[in-house]
């Protein structure tokens, strides 16, 4: 045959574009949010990853960054936003208090938010060094590059 | 001070029960009844008390009266800080509140409110700033429980 060709599995082309086009929506409440500007500005550059296209409206973002603390009062706004957002979507929680609620272990704070919505990848810290960050949005795409897509089309 | 303390006692004579210095600052304690005249007094020259910083409420539970009001005045021309404390008995959480008087009031005494229990009279809209709709209870009073969570939406466990 002329010319040059590869040949791969459809799963894992699908999985190798997705995880270098992750949108993702900064849900930022608190102060890991200056941790996130520093990990997604030039200093350390989440768009080296292929995920630094940040677009502000859930509804055009695949991944959803939650960084600082949820409050009970807050909690049915997380979960429209991770309703409005359209499918494949991946959740990461950003520091201690998304992980877990971290220090504020008291009446007005959620303990962690996978108790409202599904959590791909935990990023511990408080806050997290932007290296922290960077290593869990890696270890996120590999997960991608892994994982059986969903292919919708395909009735 | 000590001018501030005679003139005060001599105008509001059985309604200042202390006053003293801590951490630098000066204290007034005072009764509840006489809290709206003497801070309006002080607000007015000389003593200058322009600017309310602060507004706040200890809970003193197994005392009696069990809650205090704090209020920080500071006044720009004396350059100086007063500290006025009153007690409030549980059995009578009503206290006037100091919109008339300073407009940031408003909101200072809505999270005490919100966080305490505490009844402002006069006030222009005493509801909770903090806390949601349906939310029960006061949570910064010492008898609050703990663990106790009110959440809005279920959680997964």
């Amino acid at each position: 045959m002329k010319g040059d060709f590869i040949t791969t599995s459809f799963n894992h082309v699908l999985g190798w574009a997705r995880k270098y086009s992750l949108f993702h929506y900064p849900y930022v409440t608190a102060c890991c949010g200056m941790e996130y500007m520093s990990a997604a500005c030039a200093h350390f550059d989440l768009d080296r990853f292929g995920a630094g296209w940040t677009r502000f409206s859930p509804r055009q973002s695949d991944l959803l960054l939650v960084v600082g603390t949820i409050t009970q009062k807050l909690a049915p706004v997380l979960h429209t936003v991770y309703e409005q957002m359209t499918d494949p979507k991946w959740v990461i929680a950003f520091g201690t208090c998304a992980v877990s609620g971290g220090i504020y272990d008291n009446y007005a704070v959620v303990q962690g938010i996978d108790k409202i919505i599904p959590v791909d990848m935990y990023i511990p810290g408080c806050p997290p060094r932007p290296e922290t960050v960077l290593d869990g949005l890696v270890k996120l795409q590999k997960n991608i590059q892994h994982q059986k897509q969903d292919w919708r089309w395909k009735k | 001070m000590e001018k501030i303390k005679k003139d005060l006692q001599q105008k509001f004579p059985e309604k200042i029960r202390k006053m003293y210095s801590d951490y630098g600052d000066d204290v007034l304690v005072i009764q509840k009844d006489a809290l709206m005249d003497i801070l309006q007094y002080l607000k007015k020259s000389p003593y200058d008390y322009t600017m309310l910083l602060d507004l706040t409420c200890v809970d003193y539970m197994r005392e009696e009266p069990r809650f205090e009001m704090v209020y920080h005045l500071l006044s720009l021309s004396n350059r100086h800080r007063l500290r006025i404390k009153t007690r409030l008995p549980e059995k009578d959480l009503s206290i006037q509140s100091l919109t008339p008087i300073w407009k940031n009031a408003n909101w200072l005494e809505r999270e005490v409110f919100d966080m305490f229990g505490i009844q402002f009279k006069n006030h222009p809209d005493l509801r909770r700033i903090f806390m949601y709709d349906g939310f029960e209870g006061f949570p910064l009073r010492k008898d609050y429980p703990l663990r106790k969570r009110q959440p809005r939406i279920p959680l997964k466990e």
